[in-house]
C-alpha cells in the first residue's frame, strides 16, 4: 500500500506548501468529505481509548471521568477470562486462515481447469450464494439443520435409527461446526480473487508449457501456484493483521448465548460486546478493546516487516 | 480470444490420463461444493413452503414427498401483520439505497484523487486513511462518542454513517483508477476543465466495473446489517430486516424455554414454518441483485492489488 519510495526520489521537486494547496485546492476539497469521515470515526475514537484507565461515569464522559490506574486491567485479568477469549480467538483464526487459502485457491485453480462455460458459471454463481446471506440468516440455517427436536440432521438420524445429535449440549462439535460454516460463506468470493489473478496471467507461458508435455496438474504444481504467490502472501498477511478479532457476526449469531458453550466459543470479540451491553462495564471492555488493538497492532507490524525481509514485493506498506 | 481458443483445442488434443482425470476432479469437487452451497438455501425455501402441524409432525422437511404438502401458512402469518415488516422494508430499502449511494461516491472521489499521480501528496494520505485499518480505538469508544456526541440512539445516522467510507474499497478504487491513463485527465485538464468535473464526467463513465462492483459491496452491507441496528435502534419502527428477523428467531427460542419451563402452551411462539418464511423474505431481493453484477464482477475485483 501507499509508500513507493522510489516515486519519491525520482518524482517531480518538492512544491512548497502553499503552492499545492494552490494549485490542487479542487483535490482537497475532493477529499475533505472522507479525510472527516475518518478523523469522527477512527480517529476521534482512538483518543477513547483512554477510557481504558478511567473510571467510567455519565457526567464525565470520555474525557472527563476520573483516572483509575490501571485497575480496568487487573480487573480484566483477574476475571481469567482472558486467556481463553485470546486462544480461542488465535486459535480459530488460524483454522480459519490455512483452511480458507487451501479452499479459495484450490477453487479457483479448479474453476479455471473447467472448460463447459455453462457448468462453470451456474457453480460459481451458486459458490457465491452464501457471502450474500447476513450471519442472521446463516443462524437460521443452523437452526433449520441442528433443531433439536425438528432439524434436518436429526431427521435424519432417526429414520436411520440413530440416536439425535444435541449441538448446544456438545461443545466439541463448535470448533468444527463454526470453521465449516465459516469456510462455507467466505470460499466463493475469496476464490474470485485468485481467479482474477489466474486469468490475468501470461496465457503463453501455459501454451508453452503444454508444448514441452507438462500436463495439467505440472502446470498447476509448477506455473498456476507460484504465480498466485503474491496475491496469496498479501491476503493472508491482512488475514494475519486481523487474527486478534473475531468475525463477531458468526460467532454472536449462531452460538446465541449459551454459557454451556463459551468455553470454546467465547472470542475477544463477543467477550468485549457481553462486557459493555450485559454488564455495562465500560473501563474493562474498554481495556479489553485496548489490549486487542494492541496486539492487533504489533502483529500486523511484525508480520509485514517478515515479509518484507523474505520479499518487498509482498509487503502491505 | 482467438488465443484461448487455441490454448483448450490444444488442451483438449493433449488430453491425456491425467488430463482426464484432472476433469473428473475438478468438475466433481467444484460440483460437489455448489450443491453444498445450495442445499441449506434449499431446505430454508422448502421449510417456509411447509405447514406447521406437517413439522411438529415430522420436524423439517428434507424432501417434499411423503405426507408433504404445499402450503403458504408460513407467509401467511408473516403478512398477516404486515406493518412491522412493511416498515422494516422501507427502512431496510432506504437505508441501502442512500448509503449505497454515499459509499461509493466517497469511496470513488478519494480513490479518484489519491490515484493523481501530479498530487503530491498522495502518499500522505494514503497513509492518513491506511493507518485505520492498522489501529483502531475498539468498540467501547466508538459506542460512546456515537450515542454521546453525535446522536445515534434511535436515529437513521446510526444506520447509514458507520458504513459509508471503507478504507478498503478505497483502495480497491484506486487502485482500478491508477489504470485509467492519466493522458485523460490532462487533457481534460488542458480543456480548461476543473478536477471534480473531469471525476464526474470522465473517469466515472469509465469506472463502470468498479461502480458496478463497489455497488454491490455495499448494498450487500447495508441490507444485512443488523449490528449496527442493534447496538443503536431500539425504536421498533426503525428496526432494519436482518435485525427483525434476528429477533423473531431469538424470541422464538426465548419462549419455548420459557414455555418448557412453565409449562404454559406454546400459543404466541413464532411458528416453525413462519421463521423460515421470514428468512426467505429477509434475503429475497439481495440475492436477485446478482445477476446484474456479475458481468462485472471479476473485473472489477481484479484486485491482486488489494495493495493498491
Amino acid at each position: 500500500m501507499g509508500k513507493n519510495k522510489k516515486s519519491k526520489t525520482i518524482g517531480p521537486p518538492k512544491m512548497p506548501f502553499w503552492k499545492v494547496v494552490r494549485k490542487h485546492w479542487m483535490l482537497l476539497l475532493m477529499l475533505l468529505p472522507a479525510v472527516i469521515y475518518v478523523i469522527i470515526f477512527s480517529y476521534a475514537p482512538m483518543t477513547g481509548i483512554v477510557l481504558a484507565f478511567k473510571k467510567y461515569n455519565y457526567q464525565g464522559g470520555i474525557y472527563f471521568s476520573p483516572w483509575n490506574g490501571l485497575n480496568n486491567f487487573k480487573a480484566l485479568f483477574i476475571s481469567g477470562k482472558l486467556g481463553m477469549v485470546t486462544r480461542n480467538t488465535i486459535l480459530y483464526n488460524i483454522a480459519f486462515i490455512t483452511l480458507g487459502v487451501v479452499m479459495e485457491m484450490g477453487a479457483a485453480i479448479l474453476l479455471n481447469e473447467i472448460g463447459a462455460k455453462v457448468f462453470k458459471k451456474v457453480s460459481q454463481s451458486l459458490m457465491f450464494l452464501p457471502y450474500f446471506v447476513s450471519w442472521v440468516v446463516v443462524g437460521a440455517i443452523v437452526y433449520n439443520l441442528f433443531n433439536f427436536e425438528r432439524g434436518v440432521v436429526n431427521n435424519v438420524l432417526v429414520s436411520l435409527g440413530l440416536d439425535r445429535f444435541d449441538l448446544y449440549n456438545t461443545p466439541l462439535a463448535w470448533p468444527f461446526l463454526l470453521t465449516l460454516l465459516k469456510i462455507w460463506k467466505q470460499t466463493g468470493y475469496g476464490s474470485v480473487v485468485y481467479l482474477a489473478a489466474i486469468t490475468s496471467m501470461d496465457q503463453e507461458m501455459f501454451e508453452a508449457a503444454s508444448l514441452d508435455g507438462a500436463n495439467s496438474w505440472q502446470k498447476i504444481r509448477y506455473l498456476t501456484i507460484p504465480s498466485l504467490r503474491p496475491t496469496m502472501m498479501t491476503l493472508v498477511l491482512l488475514a494475519i493483521g486481523n487474527i486478534f478479532r473475531g468475525d463477531f457476526g458468526l460467532f454472536y449469531q449462531t452460538v446465541k448465548s449459551s454459557s454451556l458453550l463459551t468455553p470454546v466459543t467465547d472470542v475477544i470479540d463477543t467477550y468485549v460486546f457481553r462486557l459493555l451491553i450485559s454488564n455495562g462495564d465500560i473501563g474493562v471492555s474498554a481495556a479489553a478493546g485496548l489490549y486487542q488493538s494492541v496486539l492487533c497492532f504489533i502483529t500486523i507490524m511484525i508480520a509485514n516487516s517478515l515479509v518484507k525481509k523474505v520479499n518487498p514485493d509482498y509487503a502491505l506498506y | 480470444m482467438s488465443k484461448n481458443e487455441v490454448i483448450t483445442v490444444r488442451k483438449h488434443k493433449k488430453l491425456g490420463g491425467s488430463g482426464i482425470l484432472m476433469n473428473l476432479v475438478s468438475y466433481s469437487l467444484i460440483g460437489l461444493f455448489a450443491l453444498a452451497c445450495l442445499i441449506p438455501f434449499y431446505l430454508v425455501i422448502l421449510g417456509s413452503f411447509t405447514s406447521d402441524t406437517y413439522m411438529i409432525k415430522n420436524g423439517y422437511p428434507l424432501f417434499p414427498t411423503g405426507s408433504w404438502q404445499f402450503s403458504l401458512e408460513g407467509y401467511n402469518l408473516c403478512l398477516k401483520n404486515p406493518t412491522e415488516i412493511i416498515s422494516a422494508y422501507a427502512t431496510t430499502a432506504g437505508v441501502t439505497i442512500t448509503g449505497t449511494v454515499i459509499a461509493v461516491f466517497l469511496a470513488t472521489m478519494t480513490g479518484y484523487v489519491l490515484s493523481r499521480k501530479d498530487f503530491p501528496w498522495r502518499n500522505h494520505f494514503s497513509f492518513f486513511f491506511f493507518f485505520t485499518t492498522l489501529f483502531s480505538g475498539g468498540l467501547v469508544p466508538s459506542y460512546l462518542l456515537c450515542t454521546r456526541y453525535l446522536g445515534f440512539k434511535n436515529s437513521y445516522r446510526a444506520l447509514i454513517l458507520p458504513m459509508a467510507f471503507s478504507v478498503w474499497n478505497m483502495i480497491i478504487a484506486k487502485s482500478f483508477m491508477a489504470g485509467i491513463p492519466a493522458s485523460i485527465t490532462e487533457s481534460a485538464k488542458m480543456d480548461g476543465a476543473h478536477d471534480f468535473l473531469i471525476y464526474v464526467k470522465l473517469i466515472l463513465p469509465l469506472s463502470k466495473p468498479l461502480v458496478a462492483t463497489l455497488s454491490l459491496f455495499s448494498a450487500l452491507a447495508y441490507w444485512n446489517d443488523w449490528y449496527n441496528c442493534m447496538l443503536y435502534i431500539t425504536d421498533d419502527n426503525k428496526f432494519m430486516l436482518q435485525y427483525y428477523l434476528q429477533r423473531m428467531l431469538g424470541s422464538a427460542e426465548a419462549m419455548r424455554r420459557v414455555a418448557e419451563n412453565s409449562g404454559i402452551a406454546i400459543t404466541t411462539v413464532p411458528l416453525e414454518s413462519m421463521k423460515m418464511a421470514m428468512t426467505v423474505i429477509a434475503t429475497g431481493p439481495i440475492i436477485l441483485l446478482y445477476p446484474f453484477v456479475q458481468r462485472y464482477f471479476v473485473k472489477g475485483m481484479t484486485i491482486g492489488a488489494v495493495k493498491g
